[in-house]
C-alpha cells in the first residue's frame, strides 16, 4: 500500500490577520508555519495505514523551499519520503496546483512508484478552495470522496483493496465504498494525531527529499486583493467579577427568552 | 442563463439551496437571462414546483435508473451534460459539503475555474467574486473567468427570499447519459441521527469549553450548566487534541459552524479559527479569567473571573432562579 499525502504550508494566524500594505498577502513577518488540522490528520491516517497493512507513505506539497520544513514535520511523524514542488513562492490557484500534482503522480507512476491511495485535507485552511483533490483524482481518472472522518482498508490483494469511508450528514453519516487506487480528502476528527518524538525528528533530516520544479501553468482564477471582513462596532457589557456576576448573568438569559426554552 | 444546481438528501431540501437561488436571481436581471434549476432524483420531483416561488422559470429534473442515492461524479455529470445543452453564463451551487463536491467535479471535467464559498458577485466582462478565505476570517476578491462561470455561495451569505413576481415553471424531466465511471460512487448506507439529540449545529444554546476548563472532568461543570438551559456542550480545538473532548464537540474552522441564540464561552481564548465557528451565535457570554482575551472582545457579555467558580454559580442561581 503506497500512499501520497498532499499538505499545504500556511500561516499560524493568532487572534488576528494583518495584511500586508499592498493586500496582496497576509503580513506573516511575525507569524510561524504549519498545515491545517484536517492534513494533520491525513498524515497521521497515512501512518497508521502503512503501520498496519504494509507499504510506504509520501508527503507532498507545492510552494517555497521554506515549504520543506513542513514535509521534515511530517517525516517526523512517520512519512517515509517527501516531494517538495517548489515555487517561487507565488500563489497557485486549484487548478495549477493539481496540474502539478497529477505530472508528478504520473512521473512516479511511469517509474514503476504508483501511488494506490493519494490523501487530502477537505480544504486548504487557508484559501479554502474545496478542489484540488478532486481535480487530481478527476485527472488520473481515480474515485474521489471529500469530508472522511472514517476510513476503513480491507486489503485485498486481488482487487486491490476496498475503501469504506464515512462522513458527517445531517446529524449522522454517510457511508461510501471505493475500488483502489483513490482520491479520499479528509477532515480533522478522522482520528487524533501523535506528537513528534525527538528521535522521530533526527530520523526525519535524513529522509529522502525530492525536489522537483514544475512549470507554473497560469491562474485561471484570478485574486486581486485580500481584505478584512468589516466588523460592527460593538461594545461589551461586563456583568462582573467572580461568581457574583451570576445573577446577572440569569438576567440576561431572562432577557434573551432563553429561560422560558 | 443561470443554471442552478439545487441540493437535496432523498427529498429533503437543503435550505442553503434557497440562499443560492436568491444570490442566482440577483445575479440573473444584471446578465440578462432566465434562472434554471437542475435537480437529481431520486426523490427530488416533489421539490419542483416550490422553485418558482425563489424565481425559477424551468427546472431540469434527472433521473437515471442505475442512480439510486447522491453520487458526486453522477451529479456533476448531469450538470456538465446540461451545461453543453444550455450553454449558460453562469453555474451555481450553495457552498454546502456537496454543492463544493459537486462543482469541483463539474469543473475538473469542464476544466474551468470554481470560485468557492462566495459572498458577492459583480457582473462585468469577467465576474469580479468576493470569496471566503480562512474559513471566513479573511475575504478575498478575485476575478472568475471562463466561457461558463462556475462558483458556489458562501453559507448564510445572505437571506433566502421568495421573489414577488414568480413566474410560471417548466418542468422538463430528462435522463442523463451517464457512463459506469459516472456512477460508481454513490451512498451506499448510512447510520441515521440519534431521534432527539440536539446537535451541537442546531443547538439553542451552547456552553463552550476550552483549555481553562482544565480536564475532561471539568466540563462536569458546564454539562450542568448546558443541560439547565436546554442547551448541548461545545469546545475549542485545544480541549479535543488535548483528548478532553470528541472532535463531534469542536466549534470552530476545522469543526462545527454552531448559531445558538447565546454562547455561552468558557476559559476559550477565541483564536480566529475558533470565532469563526462561533460569528452565527446571536450573542456570546465569554467567561475568562483573562479581560484582554480576544474572546472578550468580541463577546456582548463577559463576567471576568475563573470559570470554575462563577459557572457552578451561575448553575445555582438558575436553580434558585426556577423556569420563568
Amino acid at each position: 500500500m503506497n500512499i501520497l499525502v498532499c499538505v499545504k504550508r500556511v500561516p499560524a494566524t493568532g487572534s488576528k490577520i494583518v495584511l500586508t500594505a499592498d493586500s496582496q498577502e497576509i503580513d506573516t513577518r511575525y507569524l510561524g508555519f504549519t498545515i491545517s488540522p484536517h492534513e494533520e490528520c491525513a498524515v497521521e491516517e497515512a501512518v497508521r495505514l502503512v503501520e498496519a497493512h504494509g507499504g510506504s507513505s509520501t508527503v507532498l506539497t507545492l510552494g517555497p523551499e521554506a515549504a520543506s520544513e513542513q514535509l521534515r514535520d511530517a517525516m517526523a511523524l512517520g512519512i517515509d519520503s517527501g516531494i517538495l514542488l517548489e515555487t517561487d513562492g507565488r500563489d497557485w490557484d486549484g487548478g495549477a496546483t493539481a496540474a502539478a500534482i497529477v505530472e508528478t503522480v504520473r512521473q512516479r507512476e511511469a517509474a514503476g512508484q504508483p501511488f494506490d491511495l493519494i490523501l487530502f485535507g477537505n480544504e486548504s485552511a487557508d484559501s479554502g478552495g474545496f478542489q484540488v483533490g478532486i481535480r487530481v483524482a478527476h485527472a488520473l481518472d481515480r474515485p474521489c470522496i471529500t469530508g472522511i472522518k472514517e476510513l476503513k482498508l480491507a486489503a485485498d490483494r486481488r482487487v486491490g483493496g476496498q475503501l469504506t469511508a464515512a462522513r458527517e450528514a445531517g446529524g449522522g453519516r454517510e457511508i461510501y465504498q471505493l475500488g483502489l487506487p483513490a482520491v479520499v480528502t479528509v477532515k480533522e476528527g478522522l482520528n487524533l494525531p501523535r506528537y513528534p518524538s525527538l528521535p522521530g525528528r533526527l530520523k526525519a533530516k535524513k529522509k529522502p527529499l525530492e525536489r522537483i520544479q514544475p512549470r507554473w501553468p497560469g491562474n485561471t482564477l484570478e485574486k486581486i486583493r485580500l481584505k478584512l471582513p468589516s466588523e460592527a462596532a460593538h461594545q461589551v457589557d461586563v456583568l462582573g467579577h467572580g461568581p457574583a456576576a451570576a445573577a446577572r448573568a440569569v438576567e440576561v438569559f431572562r432577557t434573551l427568552g432563553i429561560m422560558e426554552k | 442563463m443561470i443554471l442552478a444546481l439545487v441540493e437535496h438528501d432523498r427529498g429533503k431540501l437543503n435550505p442553503l439551496s434557497l440562499e443560492m437561488l436568491t444570490f442566482a436571481r440577483r445575479l440573473a436581471e444584471p446578465l440578462g437571462g432566465p434562472l434554471e434549476a437542475v435537480l437529481v432524483d431520486p426523490g427530488a420531483g416533489p421539490l419542483a414546483y416550490g422553485l418558482a416561488a425563489y424565481g425559477v422559470s424551468v427546472v431540469h429534473l434527472a433521473a437515471h435508473t442505475q442512480l439510486t442515492d447522491y453520487g458526486p461524479e453522477g451529479w456533476a455529470q448531469t450538470v456538465v451534460e446540461l451545461m453543453g445543452a444550455l450553454q449558460p453564463a453562469l453555474v451555481l451551487a450553495g457552498g454546502s459539503e456537496r454543492g463544493n463536491e459537486v462543482m469541483a467535479h463539474v469543473a475538473a471535467r469542464a476544466g474551468l475555474p470554481l470560485a468557492a464559498n462566495c459572498l458577492e458577485a459583480q457582473p462585468g466582462d469577467s465576474l469580479v467574486v468576493t470569496r471566503l478565505r480562512w474559513g471566513g476570517s479573511l475575504l478575498e476578491e478575485a476575478r472568475l473567468g471562463g466561457a461558463t462561470r462556475l462558483l458556489t455561495v458562501a453559507p448564510h451569505a445572505l437571506v433566502a427570499e421568495p421573489t414577488a413576481n414568480p413566474s410560471e415553471i417548466t418542468i422538463r424531466p430528462f435522463t442523463p447519459n451517464l457512463s459506469a465511471r459516472d456512477l460508481r460512487l454513490q451512498v451506499t448506507g448510512r447510520v441515521e441521527a440519534l431521534p432527539g439529540k440536539v446537535s451541537l449545529a442546531e443547538a439553542p444554546v451552547v456552553v463552550g469549553g476550552g483549555r481553562g476548563v482544565g480536564s475532561a472532568e471539568g466540563f462536569k461543570l458546564l454539562e450542568e450548566l448546558a443541560g439547565l438551559l436546554g442547551g448541548t456542550v461545545g469546545c475549542s480545538r485545544a480541549v479535543t487534541s488535548l483528548g478532553w473532548r470528541p472532535h463531534l464537540d469542536q466549534v470552530g474552522q476545522t469543526g462545527t459552524r454552531i448559531a445558538p441564540e447565546i454562547y455561552i464561552a468558557c476559559g476559550i481564548s477565541g483564536a480566529i479559527q475558533h470565532m469563526v465557528g462561533c460569528k452565527a451565535a446571536k450573542h456570546i457570554l465569554a467567561i475568562n479569567i483573562d479581560p484582554d482575551a480576544p474572546i472578550v472582545q468580541h463577546a456582548d457579555y463577559a463576567i471576568i473571573g475563573d470559570l470554575k467558580e462563577v459557572v457552578p454559580a451561575i448553575s445555582a442561581a438558575l436553580r434558585q432562579a426556577g423556569p420563568a
